[in-house]
C-alpha cells in the first residue's frame, strides 16, 4: 500500500525539451502528455521555439515529432530553420519529423451548415501513427479564428483537439499570438491549464531585448522571473541563471595577477581563484594593458582566457599590448585565449550575459576578463545591471572562473560612490589614479578593498614598461606624493646627495691618511735626530775613554820613569790590581 | 442514398460542361449522411445529367485528408470546373451552396 502511495506521489512526468538553459528553468521540460502554451507577440520566436522542441526532441531523445503548421509550408520551416543548423530533410527521411501544412484559403471557403474538425484528427492521427510520434506542435491553432467564422463550433473543436492529444499521449505544444491584456488573442489559454510559458521582445533604449518567463506551470516548481534568450546559429539558448544562490564553492588557491609587486601588495600571492576584480580608473590609466597583463600571466600558467572586449577590437587589443612587451596573439594562435570584441550597443545587456554565458560554457576558462563593463552598463539601467551583474559573477563563481573586470570611471564623481551599484559585488577593487605634477601626469595604483586577504595600503606608481607593467614605489616627501620625472629627479637628487657625502668622507679619510703620514714622517725624523744625538754622545763617549787610557798610561809611563813602587811594577802584576791603582790615582785626583 | 466511399453517381450528361465534385466524410456521422442527401437533391436540381459525386470517406484513407487539405467533416470540393472550391457543413443552407458552388443560373 506504501507502495501504491508514492507511486501516487510520483511527480510530474517531464519531457526534456533540449533547448538550453529552458529545461533548468523548467526543472526538466516540459509535462510529459500534456499541452503547453508558448505565447507573444509578433516575430519572439514562438514558431523557433516549438521547432526547436520537435527537432531536439528527435535527434536527442528519440522521440519524433508532428508539427501541424496552419502559418508556413514546409519549405518555408526548413528553410526558416536552416538558419539555425537544424536539417529538417535529413528528419524527415529518417522518418523523424512530419510537417503537415494546414492551408486554408478563407476566398475559396464556403460554410453552409454544421460541420466539424474531424478531417484535421484524421490528419494528426495518420501522421502520429505513421512515425510513432511522441510530441506534436500546433503552430498556431489562432488562425482558424480567422479563417472560419463559426467561433463557437471552433471553441468546442479546439477544446476536443486537447482533450484528445491528451488521451493519445502526446506532448503538445500549441503556439499563440498576444493579445490585447489576454495572453492569446482568443483567450487560447483557458483551454490549457498545465504550462504556460511567456515570449516577449522589448526595447528599451533602442535595444531590444528577448525575454522568457514561464507563466504557470501545474504541478511543478519552475523559476518564476523573466529570462533573457538568445537566437543564434545554434539555436535558442535561455540563460538559466535561476539566481543561483551564495553556496557556491569557495578555493583558497591564489592566482598571480602577473604583476610582482602588485602580488606583494595583495598578501604575496595574488587574488583568491574564483574571486571577481575591478580595476577602475579615469581614461588612459592603464586599466586594459593590466587586463592585457593578467590575460598574458593566466596563459603562462597553461590554463585558458577569455577576454570580452567592448571598446576594441582583438587585432588593436594584441597590436597595442605588443608594444608594452605582453604578446597575446601566441596565447590566441594556441588556443589558450578567446576573444569576443563587440559593440556593447549589438543588443542589450541581457543579451550579452547570455552570449558570455554560451562562450564560457563552450571554451570553459579559468579567467574572463570583460574590458570595460562601464560600456555594458551603460546600456541598462541600474538596477537591471546589478541585477544582471550578480547573475554572472553568481555564475562565474560557481565555475570557480576568476572574473576580471575593467571600469571606466568619469573622474567628475567620486569614484569610489559611482560605482557603488558593481563594487559591492566585488571582492578585490583596485583602483588606478591620474596624479598630476609638475606638468605632468603619472599613474598611481592602489588597492582600495581585497576580500580575505591582508593588502598594502601604499600608493605604487604603475608604469608601462617595454616588457609590461611595473609597479614601483612613489616618492613621499614633504611636498607629496611624487611620480613621474618628479620621482626621478628627487630621486637624482637623492642619489646626487649621497655621492657627495661618500665623496666628503673620502676625502676626510684622505686627510687623516695624510696627517697620519705626516706625523709618523715627523717621527721618523725625530728618531732619526735622536739616533743621531746617541751616535754623537757615544763617540764622545769613546773619545772620553781613550783619553782616560792615554792619561793612565802616561801616568805609569811616569811613574816608570821615576821608579816608584819597583817591586810592585813588575810585568807580571795581575790587571786588576792595575786597576785598583788607577781608581786609587783618580780618587787621589778628585782630592 | 448511402455514402460509401468512392461511389460514383453519374448521370447522363447534355452538352454543358462536367461538374466534378468531391465530398469527403469521416464514417458515417449524421452530419455527413446529410451533407449527401442536400448535395444531391441539389445536384439534381440543378445540374442534372452533368456531375459526378465521388465521397471520400476520411477515416478509410486518412493520407488523402493532408493531400487534399481537408480540415474540416463534411467538406465538399469542386474539382472541376475550376477554379476549385470547398464547401464546409451540411449543405442545409441550399442559397449558400450555391453561391458556394458557384451555380447561379438554372440549368
Amino acid at each position: 500500500m506504501s507502495r501504491a502511495r508514492r507511486a501516487s506521489l510520483e511527480a510530474l512526468q517531464k519531457s526534456p525539451t533540449g533547448i538550453e538553459g529552458l529545461d533548468e528553468i523548467t526543472r526538466g521540460g516540459f509535462p510529459t502528455g500534456r499541452t503547453t502554451l508558448i505565447c507573444g507577440g509578433a516575430g519572439c520566436g514562438k514558431t523557433l521555439f516549438a521547432t526547436e522542441f520537435l527537432v531536439r526532441g528527435a535527434i536527442q531523445y528519440d522521440e519524433p515529432g508532428v508539427f501541424m503548421s496552419f502559418e508556413e509550408s514546409g519549405e518555408e520551416l526548413t528553410r526558416n530553420v536552416a538558419s539555425l543548423g537544424f536539417d529538417l530533410k535529413d528528419l524527415f527521411a529518417r522518418k523523424k519529423l512530419i510537417i503537415d501544412h494546414v492551408k486554408i484559403e478563407r476566398s475559396e471557403i464556403e460554410e453552409t451548415g454544421e460541420y466539424d474538425l474531424e478531417a484535421l484528427f484524421i490528419r494528426l492521427s495518420y501522421a502520429i501513427d505513421s512515425i510513432g510520434a511522441k510530441r506534436v506542435v500546433l503552430d498556431t491553432l489562432e488562425s482558424l479564428f480567422s479563417a472560419l467564422p463559426n467561433e463557437g463550433v471552433l471553441r468546442a473543436e479546439i477544446r476536443r483537439m486537447f482533450g484528445w492529444l491528451k488521451s493519445r499521449g502526446m506532448t503538445a505544444v500549441i503556439t499563440g499570438e498576444r493579445g490585447a491584456g489576454t495572453l492569446t488573442r482568443h483567450g487560447l489559454e483557458e483551454y490549457v491549464s498545465d504550462c504556460v510559458i511567456l515570449l516577449d521582445h522589448r526595447v528599451e533604449d533602442l535595444v531590444s531585448t528577448r525575454r522568457l518567463r514561464v507563466i504557470k506551470y501545474r504541478g511543478s516548481t519552475h523559476g518564476t522571473n523573466e529570462y533573457p534568450f538568445l537566437i543564434d546559429e545554434q539555436g535558442i539558448s535561455v540563460l538559466p541563471i535561476t539566481s543561483l544562490g551564495l553556496n557556491y564553492e569557495v578555493s583558497n588557491d591564489r592566482v598571480p595577477t602577473g604583476i610582482d609587486r602588485l602580488d606583494t601588495m595583495l598578501g604575496g600571492k595574488g587574488v583568491y581563484r574564483g574571486s571577481s576584480i575591478l580595476i577602475s580608473g579615469a581614461a588612459g590609466t592603464g586599466k586594459s594593458s593590466m587586463a592585457a597583463q593578467f590575460a598574458d600571466a593566466t596563459c603562462c600558467r597553461g590554463e585558458r582566457c577569455i577576454y570580452f572586449a567592448f571598446e576594441e577590437s582583438q587585432n588593436q587589443i594584441i597590436r597595442n599590448m605588443r608594444s608594452i612587451g605582453i604578446d597575446l596573439e601566441r596565447w590566441e594562435k594556441r588556443g589558450l585565449l578567446r576573444f569576443h570584441a563587440a559593440r556593447p550597443t549589438v543588443h542589450g545587456l541581457e543579451m550579452h550575459l547570455v552570449t558570455m554565458n554560451k562562450e564560457i560554457t563552450e571554451f570553459q576558462p579559468s579567467v574572463a576578463i570583460v574590458d570595460p563593463v562601464t560600456n555594458l552598463i551603460s546600456t541598462g539601467t541600474s538596477r537591471e545591471v546589478e541585477a544582471t551583474l550578480t547573475r554572472l559573477i553568481d555564475f562565474l563563481k560557481s565555475r570557480n572562473i576568476t572574473l576580471f573586470f575593467t571600469s571606466l570611471s568619469h573622474g567628475k564623481l567620486n569614484v569610489e560612490s559611482s560605482e557603488a551599484a558593481i563594487s559591492s559585488l566585488m571582492d578585490t577593487w583596485i583602483l588606478l589614479k591620474n596624479i598630476e605634477s609638475s606638468g605632468e601626469r603619472n599613474r598611481g595604483l592602489y588597492i582600495l578593498k581585497s576580500r580575505g586577504m591582508p593588502h598594502s595600503n601604499q600608493i605604487r606608481e604603475f608604469r608601462l614598461t617595454d616588457n609590461g607593467v611595473h609597479l614601483s614605489d612613489v616618492y613621499l616627501g614633504p611636498a607629496g606624493v611624487l611620480t613621474g620625472s618628479a620621482r626621478v629627479a628627487q630621486e637624482a637628487k637623492e642619489a646626487a646627495e649621497a655621492r657627495s657625502r661618500r665623496d666628503e668622507i673620502v676625502r676626510r679619510e684622505r686627510a687623516l691618511e695624510g696627517k697620519r703620514a705626516a706625523i709618523e714622517a715627523q717621527m721618523a725624523a725625530l728618531r732619526v735626530e735622536f739616533a743621531a744625538e746617541e751616535e754623537e754622545f757615544r763617540t764622545i763617549l769613546a773619545q772620553e775613554k781613550t783619553i782616560d787610557t792615554s792619561i793612565d798610561d802616561q801616568r805609569r809611563e811616569m811613574a816608570r820613569a821615576r821608579k816608584a813602587d819597583a817591586g810592585s811594577l813588575t810585568s807580571a802584576e795581575p790587571e786588576n790590581k792595575r786597576k785598583q791603582a788607577v781608581r786609587g790615582n783618580g780618587k787621589r785626583k778628585a782630592k | 442514398m448511402k455514402p460509401t466511399s468512392n461511389t460514383k453517381q453519374q448521370l447522363k450528361s447534355p452538352d454543358d460542361e462536367m461538374w466534378e465534385l468531391r465530398l469527403y466524410v469521416a464514417g458515417q456521422t449524421p452530419k455527413s449522411i446529410k451533407a449527401f442527401a442536400n448535395l444531391n437533391k441539389i445536384c439534381e436540381e440543378k445540374l442534372a445529367g452533368r456531375y459526378t459525386i465521388e465521397v471520400i470517406d476520411l477515416l478509410e484513407n486518412p493520407q488523402l485528408a493532408a493531400g487534399h487539405q481537408i480540415f474540416a467533416i463534411p467538406t465538399l470540393v469542386r474539382t472541376m470546373p475550376t477554379p476549385i472550391r470547398k464547401i464546409i457543413g451540411d449543405l442545409s443552407n441550399t442559397e449558400r451552396t450555391l453561391v458556394g458552388l458557384d451555380i447561379r443560373s438554372v440549368g
